[in-house]
């Protein structure tokens, strides 16, 4: 059954602050549309739920990226593409600008926004692992003031976030610190372009000598919900890069992930590729070290 | 109401005003129609085809605001404003466009359905690097998919294309190629 516009109320109040006192006014009620590559796709087949969406598309403040001395704040409604153009992002941050260019094809990295990516919540997000391991930060808005998590926190189940019900997604922040760091990221999926991961690892880490002195591990497909691995952190976290490690390691990895057999894939497929993923990182680290 | 102001007059919803092919069109249609369902039966220009309806295979790309889109992914409020270019602008004044004559020459369309969003996508890609690597041609070719032929000619049209303009040499930085894996 197709989609009948007709059914779908559409406003566009123009400026953000309209926008926040459209959802301060009727929290829950509004659902917001950007670059539209997920609810455009529910809403043709005739799947789409919300009857009142609110337009942020082409909303100056959304969509501008900030450079300052110690971080990179990504407005939410950046585009893949604004992501990949950016000379910082490319220089600092190339997990991210490499994760931009995996989403869709340049039609959907020209529409698709770095916040819709993160308020749909896939499990399987692009752009999640990056961001998990660059320790990024979600600032949230509403007329109630600004405020941050850290983006380890913001899904909080399948497709579920700490996002109130009259906020939205401001920005993107990302700590300008990882010049030394070794990084990391492999998506598996099943071709190039347009594929959705079957499974992807993001990684940052700093290797002193011989021990590891910071580690961050990002992880898509592999829990209901993008998801740092903590405890894979933990066991590695101050240690010398022995066999030893790596095999503790990928023990640690095994018994923290969720993954699920779907359409794309099985959990145990995942598993296996997941710990070789994180070995094949280590080994680098080890062979490599990190940038000093 | 000029020849540059064809609209379709349902004053039941507010105006929508954009440019397509360089003309000024005004609509009165739902804010959530697709920009691509505007542009088929409201404004009558049906070289933009439907294929899967889901942004995944490329045959509805468009040109909007120098930048290629999927118009079945566009609420047409989106679109407010913007300059939209459609396989119909290619032309000019009935004389193909050089990417068209490259896919006629080079065997680039075979059952047509997907040739219109080639088209845009090859025509976004070249207006910003007139001269493509290959790998360059396939990663702006990437969404648009074709079953008849191997897409081997399609690219090898655009190639052709690019050799055939004389073009400005001033060159974007090229993104960096990351499709592939690691």
């Amino acid at each position: 059954m197709r989609g009948n516009a007709e059914m779908h109320e559409l406003v566009a109040p123009g400026s953000l602050g309209a926008v926040l006192d459209l959802l301060a006014a009727e929290p829950g009620q509004w659902t917001p549309i950007a670059g539209g590559t997920e609810l455009m796709v529910a809403f043709s087949a005739g799947r789409l739920n919300a009857h009142k969406l609110v337009n942020l598309w082409g909303i100056p403040d959304l969509r501008t990226i900030e450079v300052t001395p110690h971080s990179v704040a990504m407005g939410a409604a950046a585009t893949f593409l604004d992501l990949r153009r950016h000379t910082v992002i490319n220089a600092e941050f190339p997990l991210l600008a490499r994760a931009a260019s995996w989403i869709g094809s340049v039609a959907n990295q020209s529409r698709a926004t770095l916040g819709g990516n993160l308020a749909n919540g896939s499990p399987a997000a692009d752009s999640s692992p990056a961001l998990l391991a660059y320790d990024a930060e979600i600032e949230m808005i509403s007329v109630r003031g600004r405020h941050k998590v850290p983006y380890s926190e913001f899904h909080s189940g399948y497709k579920q976030n700490v996002l109130a019900a009259d906020e939205l997604l401001y920005a993107i922040h990302l700590p300008r610190r990882f010049a030394r760091h070794r990084q990391y990221l492999r998506k598996v999926g099943t071709r190039r372009a347009m594929a959705i991961a079957k499974v992807a690892l993001g990684a940052t880490a700093l290797l002193e000598q011989g021990v590891i002195r910071e580690i961050r591990l990002g992880a898509a497909s592999l829990a209901p919900y993008p998801m740092r691995l903590k405890q894979t952190e933990t066991a590695l976290l101050g240690q010398a890069l022995t066999r030893e490690t790596v095999l503790a390691a990928r023990r640690a990895l095994i018994a923290e992930v969720q993954p699920i057999d779907d359409i794309r894939s099985t959990a145990e497929y995942r598993r296996r590729v997941a710990v070789n993923l994180l070995e094949e990182f280590l080994l680098e680290l080890r062979r490599e070290g990190s940038r000093l | 109401m000029n020849a540059n102001e064809k609209a379709d007059t349902n004053a039941h919803w507010p105006a929508i005003r954009f440019t397509v092919n360089g003309e000024s069109r005004t609509v009165n249609v739902p804010p959530m129609k697709r920009l691509l369902d505007v542009l088929r039966e409201d404004l009558h220009l049906t070289g933009t085809k439907e294929g899967c309806g889901e942004g995944e295979c490329g045959s509805c790309s468009v040109r909007m605001n120098d930048e290629l889109v999927n118009s079945c992914l566009v609420p047409v409020l989106q679109a407010e404003g913007a300059e939209i270019q459609t396989v119909e602008g290619l032309a000019l004044e009935g004389e193909l466009d050089p990417l068209q004559e490259a896919f006629l020459q080079n065997g680039g369309a075979q059952c047509g359905i997907c040739t219109p969003g080639m088209l845009m996508a090859a025509a976004q890609l070249l207006a910003h690097r007139p001269h493509p690597s290959e790998t360059e041609i396939r990663e702006g070719l990437a969404g648009n998919l074709c079953r008849c032929t191997g897409f081997t000619r399609i690219v090898a049209s655009v190639a052709a294309a690019a050799r055939s303009t004389e073009s400005n040499p001033a060159m974007e930085p090229e993104l960096e190629q990351t499709h592939h894996a690691r």
